[in-house]
């Protein structure tokens, strides 16, 4: 959100003005008559067009503030609740420019897009006038010194005035790219205000999840959980990968690429049995034991929506007699919270001994089917039942 | 013949010690696999035993390749540890460096693809991953995680983003065989892509046709159909997972995630068969596509 990128801004010296965050209309009234003068209320979303979507307002006094504060708390942007306001003082730019920095999956490099015509339209001016939108290659093995940084900010063409202060800045933003293992930077609009003074007006910060992991624990402190779905919030909390859908056929798979696609031949089965869809993605990877089993099946019986589960693996490294047992034992740790049919597919490593293992189980809720293509079908039916 | 990997590769494993590493060396010497010592910098000059196989421990890739002649790396070293074990292995001048590993910070994957297109890599070291089950070359050798048991040798080259995905598709073209599978890893940045293994593939006279797996997310698969319809004559059936993926949500693998119009499975499926390759909706039907082709060849 905004306000984090300021504060990682501000972290690594790009000039930028906080603000105070709030999560009442009272909290903004207090903090517009703190600034005092003309603020800025600004919707904290993790989405772009808040202005459009009337998440963005100026406010002359405190009152103001309460008002359109009141208005923008609880609005809906792109189907997220606005929880939280950001009040700053109303800083009118002269000149609007974009700024980023951003990983460059195509040419396996770091990107530098920059744009002194226009900062909040950058689409449209790069639709528009695409010269205007420079783009400049980074090697991530020699990164940006002051040397390159001026070498950016010269083909950018920023104006003299600002020069300087570009400089710095491009610096300082490469700083937040590096240090905290960002995968975009974006300052947009970055403004020249009044006195030809050069400040990140707004911003944004992607981080990378498996650097946050070992390499910054403050990250931790980024993540707003009010804006998680809570089932997805629950499977985190249990260290799982799971991405919620909106369908009636819960998924379990081993691995990423086979659990992407066993959603579309769920999807494409449920084609034939009433449109049911896949309500989600869930990878287990390698280890499937009971317990990982049995939090998966969990989280995914906790969706009201789901009507059958369709537990697809192929036993590469995971012997199929583990996953067996980890799904006979999850039965067992569920016991009566296990109310919905289950269609496992066994495919790979010890197959044999893993369908032996299930069919001497003979669970009520349990069905085998020997393909995946099969299996599907018969969740997708279970579905639609 | 194969690409990148074959019965004379001498092999070692950096992290050999660990619990991945010492579980999958086991399984690649199963597999057959020519491994000749392993890398820790802390057990060097000890030995581990594994599948009956008393190998060496060095305490530097260097080392290792002085005193065993190896050609090959594959690296179980955890996500910390795993850019300085990529670069160590480059200066060293090891020929192909597998690496296994998942969760490795992008930024440091750039730097290391920096490294080794840069005059420092002097022995024009190739990567494959990181986040890949590796490569196997069937009933040659195995450096990765790829099951061996899946598939024999055979006609068909595969080259896969997902592990388990590859899996699959072998197992429903077992009766042909594969001369080579590689899994290329599903992060945002990889060393080796869809285009260097599908030249390869095209230069490898006992391939004879290839399957390649996609999946949603960055434009691989689009650039890579550009470079078949320019460079590569055997025929190409492809797949790619994720065509019901929503908007935003990534996928398990870090580069899965589809943003805005770009990086759809469906977009995917369109550039890949305008130039001439036939692409499955499901592992199944692309299976049988290849099937026909076999058939036909």
């Amino acid at each position: 959100m905004e306000y984090q990128a300021k504060e990682l801004f501000a972290k690594h010296g790009v000039t930028t003005t906080l603000g105070t965050v709030v999560e009442t209309a009272d909290a903004a009234r207090a903090a517009a008559e703190e600034i005092g003068g003309v603020t800025v209320i600004k919707a904290q979303v993790k989405a772009g067009g808040r202005g459009k979507a009337g998440g963005v307002k100026l406010a002359k006094t405190a009152d103001e503030a309460f008002e359109h504060a009141s208005n923008i708390l609880g609005m809906e942007i792109k189907g997220l609740t606005v929880n939280r306001v950001l009040v700053t003082p109303a800083t009118p730019p002269q000149e609007e420019y974009y700024f980023s920095f951003l990983l460059d999956r195509a040419n396996r490099q770091y990107l530098c897009i920059a744009s002194v015509e226009g900062g909040v339209e950058i689409e449209e001016v790069a639709k528009t006038n695409p010269d205007a939108v420079k783009q400049i290659p980074i090697d991530p093995g020699t990164g940006v010194d002051a040397a390159k940084a001026r070498e950016i900010a010269t083909e950018a063409k920023f104006p003299e005035a600002v020069f300087e202060q570009a400089v710095t800045m491009i610096e300082a933003l490469y700083t937040v790219f590096v240090e905290e293992d960002a995968t975009l930077v974006e300052v947009n609009p970055l403004a020249r205000l009044e006195g030809d003074k050069l400040e990140a007006l707004d911003g944004k910060v992607s981080l990378d999840d498996n650097a946050s992991e070992f390499r910054h624990e403050d990250h931790e402190a980024f993540v707003i959980r009010d804006e998680e779905d809570p089932l997805e919030a629950k499977a985190k909390d249990k260290g799982l990968n799971y991405v919620k859908l909106d369908g009636q056929v819960g998924i379990i798979g081993n691995g990423a690429g086979l659990v992407m696609s066993t959603l579309d031949v769920v999807a494409y089965a449920g084609e034939a049995h009433g449109g049911v869809k896949p309500a989600n993605f869930l990878d287990i990877g390698g280890g499937a034991n009971a317990q990982v089993m049995a939090d998966g099946l969990d989280v995914i019986l906790g969706d009201e929506q789901v009507k059958s589960v369709f537990v697809n693996v192929f036993g590469g490294i995971t012997a199929c007699d583990e996953v067996a047992n980890g799904i006979k034992g999850a039965l067992e740790i569920l016991g009566d919270a296990a109310t919905k049919p289950l269609v496992v597919r066994l495919d790979g490593n010890n197959v044999d001994k893993g369908r032996a293992i299930l069919d001497e189980l003979d669970h009520p809720l349990v069905t085998q089917v020997d393909t995946m293509d099969g299996a599907a079908d018969k969740a997708a039916e279970l579905a639609n039942a | 013949m194969s690409i990148y990997l074959n019965k004379d590769s001498k092999i070692i494993v950096q992290g050999i010690t660990g619990g991945m590493g010492s579980k999958h060396t086991t399984l690649m010497l199963q597999a057959g696999s020519n491994i000749v010592g392993g890398v820790n910098a802390r057990k060097a000059g000890t030995t581990v035993t594994l599948d009956d196989t008393e190998l060496p421990v060095f305490g530097t890739v260097e080392e290792a390749m002085k005193e065993t002649g190896a050609d090959v790396s594959v690296a179980f070293v955890p996500p910390a540890f795993t850019k300085a074990a990529c670069l160590e292995a480059i200066d060293a001048g090891i020929g192909l460096l597998v690496v296994i590993t998942e969760g490795v910070p992008v930024q440091d994957t750039a730097e290391v693809w920096s490294y080794l297109k840069s005059e420092a890599n002097k022995a024009g070291t190739r990567m494959i991953g990181p986040n890949c089950p590796g490569i196997i070359t069937p009933e040659e050798s195995l450096a990765g995680i790829t099951p061996h048991t899946i598939a024999g040798k055979g006609p068909i080259g595969l080259v896969s983003k997902s592990g388990t995905l590859t899996y699959q598709m072998m197992y429903e073209l077992k009766d042909f065989g594969f001369s080579t599978a590689i899994g290329i890893g599903g992060d945002p940045i990889v060393g080796t892509t869809h285009i260097d293994a599908l030249e390869a593939f095209e230069a490898d006279p006992e391939t004879q046709a290839i399957v390649m797996i996609g999946e949603i997310g960055g434009d691989a698969e689009e650039r890579a159909a550009a470079y078949i319809k320019d460079h590569v004559t055997k025929p190409v059936v492809g797949y790619v997972a994720g065509f019901t993926a929503p908007e935003g949500k990534t996928m398990g693998h870090a580069g899965a995630i589809v943003s805005g119009s770009a990086g759809t499975a469906a977009a995917k499926k369109e550039a890949l068969e305008a130039v001439g390759v036939k692409v499955g909706k499901t592992p199944s039907e692309t299976a049988a596509l290849m099937r026909e082709i076999m058939q036909s060849l």
